[in-house]
This record gives structure tokens, sequence and C-alpha cells, in this order.
């Protein structure tokens, strides 16, 4: 995978498929962005497992944090790191080991390593990189043009209406 | 659609709006409301503290002003844009983000009037210095740069003398002095430059002219390039650190590559509150579907006029990059090679009393204060728009008292010529 751009269906389609996601870094600040993807993407419909050793036994979002990835009681579908970008390889290595396998591993924005996600590719894991899943989620949706972003991303169908007011779902695309 | 970036024509269309999904209303809506019911309480407070997209209050966002904003975003190259209720609004919330009381910023000093009183007067009283700068003189300007300088504004094609303005020059200085380039492109408009491309880090726009059009609807525009780096310095604590008013969230850190479009949406227009009314958005989306054919037949007009009247008697100079023997021709030609824009200056050699005789014998031109419609326009700076400028700063500014600006329109170009014909006759 090319992680300078990503084609708008490998990013849409990850967001379609995974349903559990294990949040790296998870914090327990309401103004820290990974408390506010964890807020967001709950609200989406996704279980999010907060993963934070200093957080670990206590509720964040009124989810249970843990200490490791691997202490995690329920399977995990994505992993999204809001980690530095040389905690990656160790993270991948510690995916590489879990049974059953995440098949995506996300890390947040400012956050890369291609030596890391080579190897998680190897394994036949997808790896997106330096990208948000709120905001990705909001491009796809078309919600993030309610505040004026560029979504890049024109179309004529109709979008997905969720339940409740101003909540727009992710579209699928042809691959 | 596929990954390939659509052609400037199908965004100057398409970006931004979707069918409405509960009507099937393909034309963008006009949702002249306030506000916007909340799903419930825990919604309400995920939509005030920044945690999800959506609609609170029309003073700060709403869904046709998006649409207008996604689109000028696409058609621009930026990541996002904030409309405004004039472009003079949208210069104030740009400078309310990266400016605090005791710094200064440069500017050239060929700009538009009004924008030329905004800084050297209104601004003012906020603590905000402005250096004026001669934009040809390089030197100069990197000299005027200090440590509380924190950005540069320029027009890419500046009013109204119609010269078009080295973008990547200004942008190697200031990138070089680790501040951001600001730049004025209503002129131009996105059809003819694009200045996020050549370096620009922020374009603003006064939407009321060329994108819109047709001389019915003020606005405004800023468009985030996404391309600044506003924690590296320190020097902008507006993106850079944690703000008191949402409970010390980072700006930059938490929006990335589109943090100054939502600085100036939740810092500046919450707070000073010029927003652009839905029906003047939807007047300006609607405008902005046809921007490159009208801006297509503006340059050939221009063109076309400013040979005719080159060659007529009465005239002294024309001004107009588009003439080859133009000294700022192969400025033009570099930066904007689909055409040379509207609007021009030109002088008779009967002075000040010819100028004044002209504009009053026009039939087809309006002699009004505005640039960029449909309808040829007229004006004569120095007793209008540069009228409270010192005489230094009106030759400075290219509006001397013998100057007459033009605002070609896109009717009938021989209509055009003969309209200016029957009024230099009477001059």
């Amino acid at each position: 995978m090319n992680h300078d751009s990503y084609p708008d269906s490998y990013i849409a389609n990850i967001l379609h498929s995974v349903k559990s996601i294990a949040m790296i870094g998870a914090s327990a600040k309401d103004v820290r962005p990974s408390y506010i993807a964890m807020k967001y993407l709950l609200a989406k419909g996704y279980e999010v497992h907060p993963v934070n050793p200093g957080q670990a036994g206590k509720e964040i979002l009124g989810q249970m944090t843990y200490a490791r990835l691997s202490d995690v009681p329920a399977p995990i579908d994505m992993v999204d790191v809001f980690r530095g970008s040389d905690a990656l390889p160790a993270i991948v290595d510690e995916v590489l080991k879990m049974e059953p396998r995440p098949g995506v591993i996300w890390a947040q924005l400012t956050v890369r390593n291609d030596e890391a996600a080579a190897k998680a590719e190897a394994a036949g894991l997808k790896v997106v990189m330096n990208r948000c899943p709120k905001i990705e989620y909001g491009r796809h949706s078309g919600e993030i043009g309610w505040n004026g972003v560029n979504s890049r991303i024109i179309s004529s169908k109709k979008p997905v209406l969720q339940s409740g007011y101003q909540a727009l779902g992710i579209r699928t695309r042809p691959q | 659609m596929s990954n390939s970036e659509p052609g400037f024509s199908t965004l100057a269309i398409h970006a931004g709006a979707q069918p409405d999904p509960t009507t099937g209303a393909r034309a963008t809506p006009i949702y002249q409301t306030t506000s916007f019911v909340f799903e419930d309480a825990d919604h309400a407070a995920s939509l005030f503290g920044l945690k999800a997209f959506g609609n609170i209050y029309t003073r700060i966002m709403n869904p046709t002003q998006a649409v207008l904003e996604e689109r000028i975003a696409a058609l621009e190259g930026g990541t996002a844009a904030l409309a405004t209720a004039s472009g003079h609004g949208a210069q104030l919330l740009i400078f309310h983000g990266i400016m605090q009381p005791g710094d200064n910023f440069i500017a050239a000093n060929k700009l538009y009037g009004g924008s030329i009183n905004q800084f050297g007067h209104a601004f003012k009283n906020f603590g905000w210095e402005v250096r004026w700068c001669d934009p040809e003189d390089m030197g100069a300007i990197e000299s005027q740069i200090d440590d509380r300088t924190r950005a540069i504004f320029i027009e890419s094609l500046a009013n109204p003398g119609g010269t078009f303005v080295d973008i990547k020059a200004f942008a190697e200085i200031a990138h070089k002095h680790g501040i951001p380039l600001i730049v004025d492109n209503t002129m131009a408009s996105p059809y003819l430059v694009r200045p996020i491309e050549h370096g620009a880090d922020i374009v603003v726009h006064s939407l009321t002219k060329f994108i819109g059009g047709h001389g019915n609807s003020m606005g405004g525009i800023i468009v985030d390039g996404g391309t600044f780096d506003w924690s590296a310095s320190g020097n902008y604590p507006m993106l850079s650190e944690p703000r008191p008013e949402y409970g010390g969230l980072v700006l930059h850190e938490t929006f990335g590559n589109f943090a100054f479009a939502i600085a100036c949406r939740v810092l500046g227009l919450r707070d000073f509150g010029p927003a652009i009314a839905p029906f003047n958005a939807f007047l300006i989306l609607t405008g902005c579907e046809t921007l490159p054919l009208r801006m297509q037949r503006h340059c050939e007009n221009a063109l076309e006029v400013a040979k005719w009247l080159k060659d007529h008697d009465k005239v002294a100079w024309v001004s107009y990059s588009g003439l080859e023997d133009d000294d700022n021709h192969a400025l033009m030609k570099a930066y904007s090679p689909k055409g040379a824009g509207a609007v021009f200056t030109f002088g008779l050699k009967g002075g000040y009393e010819a100028g004044v005789k002209f504009v009053e014998a026009l039939e087809i031109f309006s002699h009004l204060a505005n640039i960029g419609d449909t309808r040829s326009l007229v004006i004569h700076p120095a007793s209008t728009t540069h009228r409270q400028l010192s005489p230094e700063q009106q030759v400075a500014a290219g509006a001397g008292p013998d100057v007459v600006r033009l605002s070609i329109g896109i009717e009938d170009v021989a209509d055009i010529i003969g309209d200016i014909s029957q009024a230099l006759d009477k001059a």
C-alpha cells in the first residue's frame, strides 16, 4: 500500500467492515484527540476498548480500560494507535501474536513507521497511517462538510441516514 | 467517482453538494433557519465541545453555507474553508486567528482600498500593526520583518491596477521567516490562479465579485491551505495552545491540517459574528457553477477592449497585463496563462476632467463601486474606492487622479466597445 495516498475505497471499506476497535493510548481527558475520536466512534456504533496502563481498571466513556492489548477480553477487528511513531513496531509485533488476529492497524495523525507497516502488511494486515478515523468517517459519510472541510469526494448518490438528527453513515465504494 | 482528481468545471458544479437525503432535492436547499435541534443533551455537548460534526446555530455554521465552503475549498485546492458575510469579515477573522496585540504583518501597498483602510485604521485598535511594502521590492519587504511579524498579505492580481504578483517569491520569504503567506485571490478567482499551488498558506476572497459573479450577494471566504505548521514557532497560540473557551482543547493537534479554518470559525466567527446569510450562500453557489465559463468570457472581452483602447487617440495609457507589451505580461503568462482577468485601468490624455466626462457619458457601463459582475462596470477610484487614501497612497496603489478603472462584463464585446467609443467622443 502507498502510505502517502490511500484510495477512497480502501479507507471506506475498512470503516465499513470493522466492528470492534482497541484504542491504544486512549485518554480520560475530554479535550484530548483520542477521547474525541473515541466518543465519535462509539456514537457511530463501533465497539471501542480503551488500552492505557495508566487508566487500567477504570472506565473511559463507560468502557473498561485495559493495560495491554492482550488483556482485552473480546475479539478486535482494528487496533487504533494514539502513540508515537517509535511505538509502532512493538505494537505490530503484539498484534501479530494475537488470536484471533485483528485485520487492521490504524495509526493516528502524525504517526507513521513504514518498516512496521511493511511487516504487518507482509502478514496480511491492512495498515493506515497518519490518518484519523473520525476525520475519515466524516469524509466518507459527508458529515465533515458541515464544518466546511473539503471531503474531496464527489457523489450524486443518496447519503446514508442514521437514526437521530445530523447523523450520516459510511457509503461503501466500489473497489 | 474514481480516485482521479475531478477537473475544475466539475468541481465548480459538484464539490460539497450531495442530493438531500430525505427529499432528494438536487439543488442545494436554502436552510433558512437560525438553529438546529439536538438529538439529546449529550449530542448537544458533543457539538458545542467540537467532538461531533454538525450544525448548532447559523451564526457559526449552516448547511447551505457549508456547501459553499467545501466548494471553494475544492476549487482552491485547500483543506477547508469558512464563509463570512463579506471579504472584510473574512480578513478580520484571519488576522484575529494569527495576531496578538503588538504583533505586525507585512502587506503589499497595491491593494483594494477597503483593505488599506481596514489594515491601516480599523486594525490599529486591536494593536495590530500593518507594515506596507512595494510588492516589487523584495529586499525592502524582508527588511521589514522582525520577531513580531506574523504574516505577509498580498493580492494575487492587484486591485485596481490589474497587475499579477510573484506569489512564489513572497511564499519563499514568508516561509524562510516561519510565517504564513495570505493571498487575496478575489480579482483572479481560482479559475485563473490557485495561490496554494504557488506556496500560499491561506487564501481569502470577496465572494461578492467573480465567484458570485452577478452583483447580487455579499460574501467572503477564508480557505485553509493546510500547509502551515501552526505549532512550530509558538507564535500562533490561538492554534497551538490550549483554548480556555473549549476546556483546554488544542485546535492544531485536534484538527491537523484544517485547524486554521476551524479556529476562524470557533474562535472568530462564533465571537465576532459576521455570518453569511444562507440565501446569499445559495446565490453565490449558483453563480459559482458558471465561474469557468464567465471568467473565460470576461478575459476574452477585456483583452479586446484593452487592445482597442490602446489605439485610441484620446487614451494616454492602458495598464492590462494581457497586452503583450505590458510590463506585467511575463508574470501574467507565468501565473495566469488562461487570461489576465476582467479589471484594468487606463488614463485619458484629458486627465481628471476628461475622466469624469467619460464616466458620465457611458450608457451600458454602470458607474458603481463593485467589480466582477456580469455587467460592465466603471469607476473613478481616486474619488470613490481609494478616496480616503493620501494622494501619495493613491498613486502608490495605482489609483491616481487620472485613472479610470473598468470591470469588463460578459456582454457582446462589440456593444462594450461601442459604448466606450461613444463616451470617448464626448470626453
